[in-house]
């Protein structure tokens, strides 16, 4: 393996240098993600030679690779020590990578029962906007020292820094598996998955769409017939496809639609009224709707709810940004933050928000 | 007493102390500010009891408005604050500076809300961590991050260490289990942080407030997830005649694909202390026992107790009890429970550590710790979270001995820099406060503790929220001689460093 200084030197000196000419960087890893967030704004900046995985402890959960591994890659290795990635991040054909899991946080099914990718990240490596090579958290479950700018990285969407290399804690594969499914409309199913939610069941992954809610069960075999028998429904067999195609969002639904929304609330928050088909995750706290939609209004309606909207993928990326506006307070404090990490402005311009 | 360098504070003028008190006073209702010695007196240390001082002044807000008041008249008069929660922490993450305010968070005390549907309880910060699982209770649901000091230490101060407890190796941490804060900051704005949804849009703040140790804002409310409580839980007790073998069945038990509810190691020293106290059938013989814990359904417990007890025989575990009954799983839970108090049997003083190295390495590091027993001349036993590589080594002393201070002080240093050394981290759960605070410049670089500092300033630019703690200068590193220089660079050498 090559050593990590001389893998990083190049990637040091380009950003030294853009920043030097105030010339904006865009971060790609597999490129899978491109149609996510906001503008894509500066110079390619290719992350993918950086790849490779370089620390595999199963006896301590922890795994850590350079950021341009495709996601696909630890998977693989992980599942040669009966092991997994908890948050399930979209693989997206195997093009996408570890650094673009952890700088988009997106996350898979089992995300409700689980945890998101900022549960999950224990240390990073990375390069600022100066060129600065920063390493923090570590490869330990326990570590409170220093502020945690490891978790604050998952979801920045590459404008704090260039991710070189990330520390995961990984968690075990579950003993059995089991997909129910039911014939339901959406306020049963919405409050089927608020009373299931509140007693100690095995779930680790629910989507609804079409009248039809579909539960999955992971957990030890006695735990998962026990629910099962407990829950009803249907056994769907060989369920494991119709899980991968949820992740991958490859369900017809997903794929049909040319703008999908995508609207992040409480659980058990009630059927949002006058937004047309939708599928729901996450026990109904993740709801994806095919657009066009009214923006103010479903945004409003989602603030209302305690939540947010996000225009997940559009043909024509809006000016404002595809995120739900911060308050002001909010925004100042984010302002500051990109100052401290990438002061000229130069990674990822506009992807998060389009004054960062 | 060793003073705490930078911590203790400037002296400041009676002047300007008069000036605050009188602020203060108005800006807060009546018996709100306490500034004579008597009343100051109990504020004066937290758990960290060796470290005190008389604060500036108390204050004691008791709703939001209050509380952006002091930090106003503060930040107005250029005075530093301290918040307070309980004062259960162990870094000295709540010691007063004799410059600073201190804010007791104790009044901000109520459960606004329990929501059963949601799974979510709204509460402040003043609120104790027992109780938040008392009131949620009813509704078969709990909090489940249980510091050991859950009965006294309140959730506002969880949130400043990022604390763990028990059970975080199955059920996370602090920053897994909150969903959203309200926080103030020092200009007195207040920030809504994260939210009951599974996201928030931009920066996820809520994991950087999140064990920032009162240096970034002070949270006036906190959002936490409630879980369902299992339904059973029971616990293996396995005894081992080497603590090799005991630091290897912790590895084989994850290797298993096992994630113990919790995970707990014992030493000869500790078990020989707590057994007279609680009788708990501990084994007097075995060089170590690990307690270990299932919980869910009882046949889902059933299983995993049968796996877990036949990976202990495997590593080579002497002796394996099952807990039978609910009555027996408190048993065995009870002497690692009164460990720290059974310390006090033993001795006067006892310092307690908190490092976390990768589990692979524990049997090494006691067996290090051992060796430095002899070269300090003071005893340490171990008691800890095995399951997260976290460890509690106690180091025992006598304050009235000359330089038994200095020894355990120094003995605990070498601990924490083993720590580092081995791949782990001066603190797994305490956080840093002013005790760890030299240690970090062995753990990090300058040019991540500048970023720090970085961070602190786009909260806090003139750094009067809880100076001196968590992020050492790198003045301080320098003269330590633990400055951290990677490839002979400092970080902006232009700038003065000493």
């Amino acid at each position: 393996m090559i050593a990590s200084d001389d893998l990083l030197r190049p990637f040091e000196e380009r950003i030294r240098a853009a920043a030097a000419a105030r010339q904006p960087l865009r971060i790609r890893g597999g490129g899978s993600k491109d149609f996510y967030g906001g503008r894509l704004e500066g110079e390619l900046l290719d992350v993918s030679a950086l790849s490779g995985i370089t620390h595999c402890e199963p006896t301590e959960l922890v795994i850590s690779a350079r950021t341009g591994t495709p996601v696909a890659e630890l998977e693989q290795e992980l599942a040669t020590h009966n092991q997994m990635l908890a948050f399930e991040p979209p693989r997206f054909c195997g093009r996408a990578t570890l650094g673009g899991a952890v700088a988009s946080g997106l996350c898979g099914p089992r995300r409700a029962y689980c945890g998101a990718v900022r549960d999950f990240v224990l240390g990073i490596e990375m390069i600022d906007g100066r060129g600065e090579r920063l390493r923090f958290g570590g490869k330990v479950i326990k570590n409170v020292a220093g502020f945690d700018v490891s978790r604050l990285m998952a979801g920045s969407l590459g404008t704090l820094g260039l991710l070189t290399e990330v520390t995961l804690k990984t968690v075990p594969r579950a003993r059995a598996e089991c997909t129910l499914r039911f014939e339901m409309d959406q306020p049963a199913a919405l409050e089927s998955m608020a009373r299931w939610a509140s007693r100690p069941l095995p779930i680790s992954a629910t989507v609804w769409h079409e009248d039809i809610l579909s539960v999955r069960l992971s957990g030890a075999e006695s735990a998962v017939r026990g629910a099962q028998q407990n829950l009803g429904g249907e056994v769907v067999p060989a369920a494991e496809a119709y899980w991968q195609d949820v992740r991958e969002q490859r369900l017809e639904f997903f794929v049909a639609a040319r703008e999908l929304w995508r609207v992040s609330l409480p659980a058990h928050s009630p059927a949002l009224p006058g937004t047309g088909p939708m599928l729901m995750e996450w026990g109904g706290s993740l709801r994806w709707l095919p657009g066009p939609q009214d923006d103010r209004a479903l945004r409003a309606l989602a603030i209302r709810l305690g939540g947010h909207a996000t225009l997940y993928r559009t043909p024509v990326r809006p000016p404002q940004g595809p995120f739900q506006p911060l308050p002001a307070a909010m925004l100042s404090v984010h302002r500051r933050l990109k100052a401290v990490f990438d002061p000229g402005g130069i990674l990822n311009r506009g992807r998060l928000h389009p004054d960062l | 007493m060793r003073a705490a360098g930078s911590a203790r504070g400037a002296r400041v003028s009676l002047r300007v102390v008069n000036k605050v008190i009188e602020r203060l006073r108005r800006a807060l209702p009546g018996k709100a500010v306490l500034s004579s010695a008597e009343e100051l007196k109990p504020y004066e240390c937290d758990a960290l009891t060796l470290y005190r001082q008389t604060p500036l002044a108390v204050a004691l807000p008791a709703n939001e408005a209050e509380v952006v008041a002091v930090l106003r008249t503060c930040k107005e008069a250029g005075v530093p604050v301290i918040a307070r929660g309980a004062g259960t922490g162990l870094s000295g993450g709540a010691t007063p500076r004799a410059d600073a305010v201190l804010m007791s968070l104790a009044r901000l005390n109520r459960i606004i809300g329990i929501d059963p549907l949601a799974r979510t309880a709204r509460v402040q910060p003043g609120v104790r961590n027992l109780a938040i699982s008392e009131a949620a209770a009813p509704h078969g649901l709990y909090y489940a991050p249980d510091p050991s000091s859950q009965i006294a230490c309140t959730i506002g101060g969880n949130v400043a260490e990022n604390s763990g407890g028990v059970h975080c190796l199955k059920y996370g941490l602090t920053v897994h289990n909150l969903l959203a804060l309200r926080v103030v900051t020092i200009e007195g704005e207040v920030l809504e942080i994260g939210s009951a949804a599974p996201d928030s849009p931009g920066y996820d703040l809520l994991a950087l407030l999140t064990g920032s140790e009162g240096l970034l804002g002070v949270v006036t409310e906190v959002t936490v997830r409630l879980i369902p409580k299992p339904r059973c839980a029971r616990v293996v007790l396995a005894a081992f005649d080497d603590l090799v073998k005991a630091g290897a069945a912790v590895a084989d038990i994850i290797a298993a694909g096992i994630i113990p509810a919790g995970l707990e190691m014992m030493d000869r020293p500790t078990i020989a202390a707590v057994e007279p106290f609680v009788h708990a059938g501990y084994p007097l013989d075995a060089e170590a026992i690990l307690l270990c814990e299932s919980d869910g359904a009882p046949e889902e417990v059933e299983e995993e107790i049968l796996r877990i007890e036949a990976v202990m025989r495997d590593a080579g575990a002497t002796e394996c009890r099952i807990s039978r009954d609910e009555s027996e799983r408190l048993r065995f839970w009870a002497g690692r429970k009164a460990a720290f108090p059974a310390m006090g049997a033993l001795s006067p003083d006892y310092y307690c550590m908190d490092g976390s190295i990768p589990r692979k390495r524990l049997a090494a590091v006691l067996q290090a710790i051992r060796q430095m027993e002899t070269r300090y001349g003071l005893r340490c036993t171990n008691v800890f979270h095995a399951g997260d590589g976290n460890l509690h080594p106690l180091i025992l002393f006598d304050c009235n001995i000359p330089d038994e201070v200095a020894r355990a002080e120094a003995f605990g240093s070498e601990i924490l820099e083993l720590c580092v050394r081995e791949g782990g981290s001066i603190t797994g759960e305490h956080g840093v406060g002013i005790e760890k605070i030299n240690q970090m410049c062995v753990q990090f670089g300058a040019r991540e503790l500048e970023a720090f500092h970085a961070v602190k300033r786009a909260f806090d630019e003139h750094g009067l929220l809880n100076p001196g703690k968590a992020v050492p200068t790198l003045h301080r590193c320098a003269e330590l001689g633990r400055l951290h220089v990677r490839g002979g660079k400092v970080p902006h050498p232009e700038l003065p460093r000493f």
